[in-house]
């Protein structure tokens, strides 16, 4: 075969093969630097002009100094010629200058083969059912121009049609296969540095405005299905990091873990307990945000000392974990000194009239100064707002007596710094609260817009308890949520704030829909395909059993797909069918046409015993002649034996 | 080498088909993928490392598709031959040096076309072809015509890379054809048309004029001087008789072997002869040919020409 002779490319199969690099390189034109979407435009708007006026492509030196002069230009831009970034930089000035030097059918075929990667490349950045749409439009994009390359010219609507066919017929292989091939735990080796992007969630620390800003985002953080009933709206604390060391501005964790005595915490749980799994967003960091207290973990994770739940690896990809939580719960009745003398700790001399106030209730029992921060904070005109003033270096003093505007962070460390300053434990907890059921599945969706920040403090005897200062000054937020809680001119995101009936079902349908394609297509993973291949018969599916009815269940689709589209027809050939009709209606007006007979010799029998019929007989058994005798006619000839038997005149009664 | 020529006809069950039409079975069709085949199927292999690696669903959904899509193309590669019936037709007469066109009828009696059907002899330029659905198509598939004789071209290797290019299904259809090919003309001039005054000597028992009695037809008599009646009253055994005509026009050519150049080789000299009968017959004038131990009596048109060209091509055929 390599003796084989090049086949040039055909000048109407050119088009076709714009097109798939335009759809396959263009959508990455959003995290591509400017210069090279300009690059590619400008190449692909070259080749094209070159095509329409049958212009020679640009000599062999003249590309490799353009490869050359990108590629330079991707390291000097990236800083670096490995990794994801780049990779798909390279590929996409790759598919954009190959066209430049496309001239046989095997060119083509490797513009093909790179737009397959590309389409690839794409799921980096998204995987969303729009993607998975356009997956499907540019695969049929890109088996048409196959089908060009190697079918010959044809019509558009001809190609769709026939890269349709294949599509439907490849389908059932491509289920069969996304059901049963073994999937192996990713990565088989060490991933670059930026294999994955920039998350959305809550961080290690929390500085005024960090959560305030998450709560511009309307994205989903998690979603959660109870197994029974939901607790009450107000209960539902989802606990993330825990602050434990506070320097004046920002309240970070504790700073080296280990150093504290790790104590698993003790946790006397009563009342009913929920059973629930979650299913939570990538956000990079390890709390799995469980409802608090959790009483009973997914495997592989841990309870923190300060009671949040920890996985073992950060979350790099979308994860489901099973918990059982608790809400009426004592922690840590006993708790370690050197915990509690951390929960107390204070950067020295700020705010000296937060600290004033705290030495007014020092002498108060602990229950009493925790009521009286929160009547304060009750009763004093303090607002809720997105939107709060900058606060300078006694940022607590500022708050507390000047400005009042603020945030449910200021008000979870306003509340621990009077706490401390009274000698009282107690730290701050960031997570989600609250959440709202999507009715159309079920599933009760936490966004990022529902981030909050609450308090905790030690009291002896009862162990650590939530105090949530938010509550006392917008009840509203913690019973029926933010956008319930903030006025209208808040910058909230949109998705939050529906109004109209129609808008939010739509919202909920799209994000149920969204739930489906996450859990049933991207978190298809060896354990969820574990789950569904028991739940289908196939109860100990280890690789060999899965391949082997892998193997089978192919085999027979390819069977199956075989013998239907070998399926015999018996059709007899369509000239002899309409010719043989034309007999039998002659026959119906009383002139039977012989075995023997041949189609000149009827013509002329009809000529002398029907004169009426003899030019149209004439005509047809010529036709019928050159179309099964001699030199065809094709298409044409036949349509017009057709016209022949209906423009026979009706039968006389 | 023979080993392998054997296995190959074996296995590719090569040898003259006889029955016709020429049905392509499953028996007959054979496919492998192409180059372009191999390489899509490692980058699929690629690109599933690549999905497993970033843990890519969508990936994986792509590869499996992808290869769900070169499964079906295998099916759709080996269906675009199957079920063709090919009806091998008459070839053309040509010159040496020509290339041969032999034309072979395909019917598709299904529902669908066949598109990019490839024909070609071996070594030789290959003619794409469609089908339309339940329809039929002629195709010429071109041999070169090296020397005079007959020549009979091999197999037709029939082949189709639709619809994705990534296997390449093919059948040896091997029609008993033979295309009739005569020597290349060499124009050289005339012989004088004094030589005429020279055949007229002779005319007398070949001329086509008035009927001069029956003789036991030779091959290059044309068909219509055999004396039919005569025949069906003599039995089977005994050879045909054709007619015999007398008298002549004056204004005839003689091309006659004894007048080429006697130091040229046989092939050359029948190139001569060849090269006469083009301008003879181009001319309008009636000719002869005469060669040793053949006669075709003078005349004209294309149909003489075809005679006399026919008698040239197979000339001493047998002869090293």
């Amino acid at each position: 075969m390599s003796s084989r002779p090049v086949v040039a490319l055909e000048h109407g199969a050119v088009p076709w093969l714009l097109a798939v690099a335009l759809a396959t390189a263009g959508p990455h034109a959003g995290h591509l630097p400017p210069w090279l979407s300009l690059l590619v435009v400008s190449a692909l708007l070259w080749r094209a002009w070159l095509w329409q006026q049958h212009r020679r492509l640009p000599s062999r030196w003249s590309l490799a100094l353009l490869v050359a002069g990108s590629i330079a230009g991707i390291g000097w831009q990236f800083q670096a010629l490995i990794g994801k970034e780049v990779g798909v930089a390279l590929l996409v000035v790759f598919m954009a200058l190959k066209p430049l030097e496309m001239n046989s059918r095997r060119d083509a075929m490797v513009v093909i083969m790179l737009g397959y990667f590309l389409l690839l490349t794409h799921y980096f950045y998204s995987q969303s059912i729009p993607t998975g749409l356009w997956l499907l439009a540019a695969i049929a994009l890109l088996t048409g121009t196959l089908i060009r390359l190697h079918g010959g010219q044809q019509p558009v609507a001809t190609i769709g049609r026939q890269a349709g066919r294949l599509l439907l017929q490849a389908l059932p292989f491509m289920l069969i296969l996304y059901l049963l091939f073994p999937r192996v735990a990713g990565p088989l080796w060490g991933l670059p540095q930026d294999a994955y992007g920039a998350r959305s969630g809550l961080s290690e620390q929390m500085s005024p405005g960090s959560i305030s800003s998450l709560i511009q985002s309307g994205a989903i953080a998690m979603r959660i299905r109870f197994a029974g009933e939901l607790p009450e709206k107000s209960d539902l604390y989802w606990r993330g990091p825990v602050f434990d060391h506070y320097d004046g501005l920002t309240w970070r964790a504790p700073a080296a873990p280990a150093s504290l005595p790790r104590r698993a915490p003790v946790i006397e749980a009563s009342g009913r307990s929920y059973a629930y799994t979650s299913i939570i967003e990538a956000h990079d960091q390890r709390w799995l945000l469980a409802l608090d207290v959790p009483t009973k973990l997914p495997p592989e994770s841990t309870l923190a000392p300060t009671l949040e739940a920890l996985s073992r690896e950060p979350l790099r990809v979308r994860g489901r974990f099973s918990f059982v939580s608790a809400v009426d719960f004592r922690a840590n009745i006993i708790e370690a000194p050197a915990t509690l003398q951390g929960a107390l700790a204070l950067p020295p001399q700020i705010n000296p009239r937060s600290r004033a106030l705290a030495g007014e209730w020092r002498h108060l029992p602990a229950e009493k100064i925790v009521a009286a921060a929160l009547a304060m904070f009750r009763q004093e005109r303090f607002y809720y707002t997105l939107r709060p003033p900058l606060l300078g270096a006694d940022a607590m003093d500022e708050f507390l007596f000047t400005t009042r505007r603020g945030f449910c962070e200021h008000y979870a460390s306003a509340f621990v710094f009077l706490m401390r300053a009274a000698d009282v434990p107690a730290r701050v907890v960031a997570g989600y609260q609250g959440g709202e059921v999507n009715p159309v599945d079920g599933y009760l969706t936490v966004r990022q817009s529902d981030a909050h920040a609450w308090a905790e403090v030690w009291l002896a005897g009862q162990g650590w308890l939530r105090v949530d200062p938010t509550a006392a000054v917008a009840p509203s937020r913690i019973e029926q949520g933010i956008a319930a809680a903030l006025p209208e001119d808040e910058p909230l995101p949109i998705v939050v704030r529906l109004d109209a009936d129609w808008l939010l079902q739509l919202r909920n349908r799209w994000e149920a829909a969204n739930n489906t394609w996450n859990q049933w297509v991207l978190g298809y993973n060896p354990q969820r395909q574990r789950e569904v291949l028991s739940r289908l018969g196939l109860a100990n599916s280890d690789w060999q059993n899965m391949t082997a009815s892998l193997a089978i269940l192919c085999a027979a689709v390819l069977l199956a797909i075989t013998l239907w589209t070998l399926r015999r027809r018996r059709a007899a050939d369509p000239v002899q069918r309409v010719w043989q009709e034309y007999c039998a209606q002659i026959g119906q007006r009383g002139i039977k046409r012989a075995e023997w007979e041949g189609p000149l010799d009827f013509s002329r029998r009809v000529a002398r015993e029907r004169p009426d019929l003899a030019e149209l007989t004439r005509q047809a058994a010529s036709l019928y002649a050159d179309l099964h005798y001699g030199r065809g006619g094709g298409e044409q000839a036949l349509r017009r034996l057709k016209q022949c038997v209906r423009q026979l005149p009706p039968r006389r009664r | 080498m023979r080993t392998l020529a054997a296995v190959q006809r074996w296995l590719f069950r090569l040898g003259p088909d006889e029955d016709l039409p020429i049905v392509l079975t499953q028996r007959r069709i054979f496919i492998l993928p192409t180059r372009g085949g191999v390489l899509y199927a490692s980058v699929l292999a690629v690109m599933l490392i690549g999905a497993i690696n970033y843990n890519l669903s969508l990936g994986h959904a792509l590869v499996f598709l992808l290869a769900g899509l070169g499964l079906v193309a295998m099916v759709e590669t080996f269906h675009n031959l199957f079920g063709l019936r090919l009806h091998p037709g008459r070839p053309e007469a040509v010159f040496a040096g020509d290339l041969a066109r032999f034309p072979l009828q395909i019917e598709n009696a299904r529902r669908q076309g066949r598109r990019a059907l490839e024909f070609s002899f071996e070594h030789q330029p290959a003619v794409t072809v469609d089908v339309p659905a339940e329809g039929q198509a002629v195709v010429a598939v071109p041999c070169a015509a090296q020397r005079r004789g007959r020549l009979d071209p091999g197999r037709v290797t029939l082949a189709s890379r639709y619809p994705l290019g990534l296997f390449r299904a093919w059948s040896y259809p091997q029609p008993v054809f033979s295309c009739v090919v005569y020597p290349r003309p060499m124009r050289t001039p005339l012989p004088p048309l004094s030589s005429a005054r020279h055949a007229d000597n002779r005319h007398g028992d070949g001329g086509q004029e008035d009927f001069a009695g029956l003789r036991p037809r030779q091959a290059s008599d044309p068909t219509r001087h055999v004396a039919w009646k005569a025949v069906a009253r003599r039995s089977d055994e005994q050879p045909l008789l054709v007619k015999q005509f007398a008298g002549g026009a004056a204004e005839e050519l003689w091309l006659d072997w004894s007048l080429t150049p006697a130091d040229r080789g046989l092939e050359d000299r029948l190139s001569i002869l060849a090269g006469w009968i083009v301008a003879a017959e181009e001319l309008q004038v009636r000719y002869g040919l005469s060669l040793p131990g053949r006669r075709l009596a003078p005349a004209q048109g294309p149909k003489h020409r075809a005679d006399c060209l026919h008698v040239l091509a197979l000339y001493r055929d047998n002869d090293p």
